[in-house]
């Protein structure tokens, strides 16, 4: 099964997008890692690591929000082992909206690389349809 | 002084360099960002001091590697990978070196350049650290190609730092946080390229005040 990581710069935001995504997808891993290493707004690369490295599933999405969670997520993932690092990808969507997408696939059985396929596509739906 | 010695001696004096102007980058940080950056690279320098300490560092390769593994753990902002990196690259390009040549340190300036645009995919003239980064490693390369010694070799690059900080206040910022700015980030100094100044000038100092370097 493919499980997620959701990196934000609030530990309120990856909490509340692990909930959203966790109502769709009840029994897929999901951990949300949100803050810096003092619990402020900003990223805690070690936080990261703990969490990737912790992951029961095969595969792992990471998604991230801004700035420095995005050179965090990366700067990590360079520095895991090989192995590991071959199950990690980073996802590179709106953090909700790909996260979401990608849980609820995951849910149902997908592979990796179909849910970041669902996710990349919130990265050009519309969501009004054309409608104003 | 020994190289492992001078490089210990330039980490000090950066984390005091942080310690000193943690309010002036916080101020300039909150003109175009989130107001931490003299509060990310303070904490950063201290977890730095403190690996330092616990892991005594037998070349300067190791001394900039914990260096490197402190900023990108404990920094918390854009700052920490991205400078996390360029400590890291300059770590490789120094690695099985007991004795820092004038060449050796331009060399390594010029890694830590790579490792930061690679890492934050900024070129110069982006408004970010690069743009103070940039024309260092281009200074060091030429001071060193020219014969100065190490500590006339982090002079050149500070004062081509400081010329590109100052570079940055009219431009407008294509990475970063104050990329969400637009045209409103011109007329302010980018912050992370302020602190690559005070890093560098740290460095000349440090070795200035040292006999000049060796
Ligand atoms: N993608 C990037 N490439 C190069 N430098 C960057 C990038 N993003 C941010 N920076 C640098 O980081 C500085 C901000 O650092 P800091 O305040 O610690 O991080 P944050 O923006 O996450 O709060 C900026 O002033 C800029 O110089
Ligand atoms: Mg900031």
């Amino acid at each position: 099964m493919v499980g997620l990581v959701l990196v934000s710069h609030s530990a309120e935001i990856a909490e509340g997008t692990a909930t959203l995504v966790r109502q769709m997808a009840g029994e897929v891993e999901v951990a949300p890692v949100g803050g810096d290493s003092d619990g402020s707004l900003g990223t805690d690369p070690e936080g990261i690591q703990a969490a990737i490295e912790g992951m029961q599933a095969d595969e792992v999405l990471v998604f991230v929000d801004i700035g420095s969670a995005v050179l965090s997520a990366e700067t990590v993932v360079e520095m895991l082992t090989p192995e590991l690092r071959e199950r990690v990808r980073i996802v590179d969507t709106p953090f909700v909206e790909g996260a979401f997408a990608a849980g609820v696939l995951a849910q149902a059985g997908a592979d990796a690389a179909e849910c970041e396929s669902a996710a990349l596509e919130s990265r050009t739906e519309s969501k009004l349809h054309g409608e104003t | 002084m020994d190289s492992t010695q001078a490089t210990i001696s330039i980490i000090k004096e950066m984390a005091a360099a942080m310690e000193e102007h943690r309010r002036s980058l916080t101020r300039l940080d909150s003109e175009i960002g989130d107001g931490d950056h003299g509060t990310n690279m303070h904490r950063g320098f201290q977890a730095a001091l403190e690996r330092l300490e616990n892991t005594d560092p037998a070349s300067p390769s190791d001394a900039l590697k914990a260096v490197s593994m402190a900023l990108i753990g404990k920094v918390g902002g854009a700052a920490g990978p991205l400078y996390g990196t360029a400590f890291l690259r300059a770590s490789s390009a120094l690695a099985g070196k007991e004795d820092v040549s004038a060449e050796d340190v331009a060399d390594a300036l010029e890694e830590a350049l790579a490792g930061v645009k690679q890492r934050g995919k900024a070129e110069a003239g982006d408004k970010t650290m690069v743009d103070a980064m940039s024309p260092a490693s281009e200074a060091a390369k030429e001071a060193a190609g020219s014969g100065s010694n190490v500590g006339a070799v982090f002079r050149a690059a500070a004062d081509a730092a400081a010329e590109g900080a100052e570079a940055t206040v009219p431009l407008t910022a294509r990475r970063g946080r104050a990329s969400y700015m637009g045209e409103r980030a011109a007329g302010h100094k980018d912050p992370g390229a302020a602190s690559t100044y005070l890093l560098l000038d740290a460095a000349a100092r440090t070795l200035e005040s040292s006999s000049g370097g060796s």
